[in-house]
């Protein structure tokens, strides 16, 4: 089970109208390497892996809904006043016809969120390959996207969650060591 | 241009590219590929200054600045 703790994991503030901004943001939302697909990828992952790194997969993949909830609310935000003629104008029109002004499980062209977007290989070295390149990926989706705003603010939440992409790679890297230790143990035969 | 973490190539100009040319491309190394595991008792960054960097350690910190151009740059 989870507690939850009403507040966000980092700050996010919004300081300009942007609504195209929403629509490229939605890749890190419903994605192949967003924060959904990261939290349910390591949560379900975390039943066949070694008992030595199943906390770091719980861990993880905790930390990776409260950055879906701070993608969820730069979104909100950036579209919440947003009148129809702004929202296709930022080329949300086939999105206000299916949702108004709803978020969606998409990624940044409109695709529908897919559980093919994650894997569970069984094979715990496989599988912890997949969470570091999914992170690097990740890292990699957020620098463009602090490349296509000019908003401090919202550059600033996004400097934010690429570190922590960085910091759950080295995690997950150092998950493939403990998994590997066992060759340096002395074995007395 | 960018800090130690930046590294930079060149990518091949055709006279017949049909866009002006981007001379030097640049890409990130995060230093988190130089740590395969990281060492105990590492320097700390004080807590608040963490929360706003994403990271408790300086030696896991990358920076990113914004590649859209400064207005008129």
């Amino acid at each position: 089970m989870w507690i939850y703790e009403k507040k966000l994991q980092y700050p996010v503030r919004v300081s300009k109208c942007d609504p195209r901004m929403a629509r490229f943001l939605i890749e890190q939302y419903g994605g192949a390497d967003g924060e959904l697909s990261a939290a349910l990828r390591y949560l379900n992952q975390r039943y066949t892996i070694p008992d030595k790194v199943v906390g770091l997969l719980n861990d993880i993949g905790t930390e990776e809904f409260a950055h879906l909830e701070m993608i969820a609310t730069m979104v909100y935000k950036l579209t919440k006043d947003a009148t129809p003629e702004m929202l296709e104008a930022a080329g949300l029109g086939p999105h206000f016809v299916n949702h108004d002004n709803a978020l969606f499980y998409e990624n940044a062209a409109g695709n529908p969120w897919t559980a093919t977007y994650i894997q569970a290989k069984g094979d715990p070295i496989a599988d912890l390959y997949e969470d570091i390149a999914a992170e690097e990926k990740a890292r990699a989706t957020y620098q463009w996207l602090i490349d296509m705003t000019d908003d401090v603010d919202i550059q600033d939440s996004l400097k934010f969650l690429r570190e922590r992409e960085i910091v759950h790679s080295l995690r997950f890297r150092e998950a493939v060591e403990i998994l590997k230790a066992d060759r340096e143990q002395k074995k007395v035969y | 241009m960018y800090d130690g973490q930046w590294r930079e190539w060149k990518p091949y100009v055709s006279p017949w590219d049909p866009c002006p040319p981007i001379r030097v491309k640049w890409y990130v190394v995060p230093p988190n590929q130089y740590i395969p595991f990281q060492p105990m008792n590492l320097p700390q960054f004080p807590l608040d200054e963490a929360l706003r960097r994403g990271t408790l350690w300086p030696a896991l910190y990358s920076p990113y600045p914004s590649r859209r151009a400064v207005k008129g740059g």
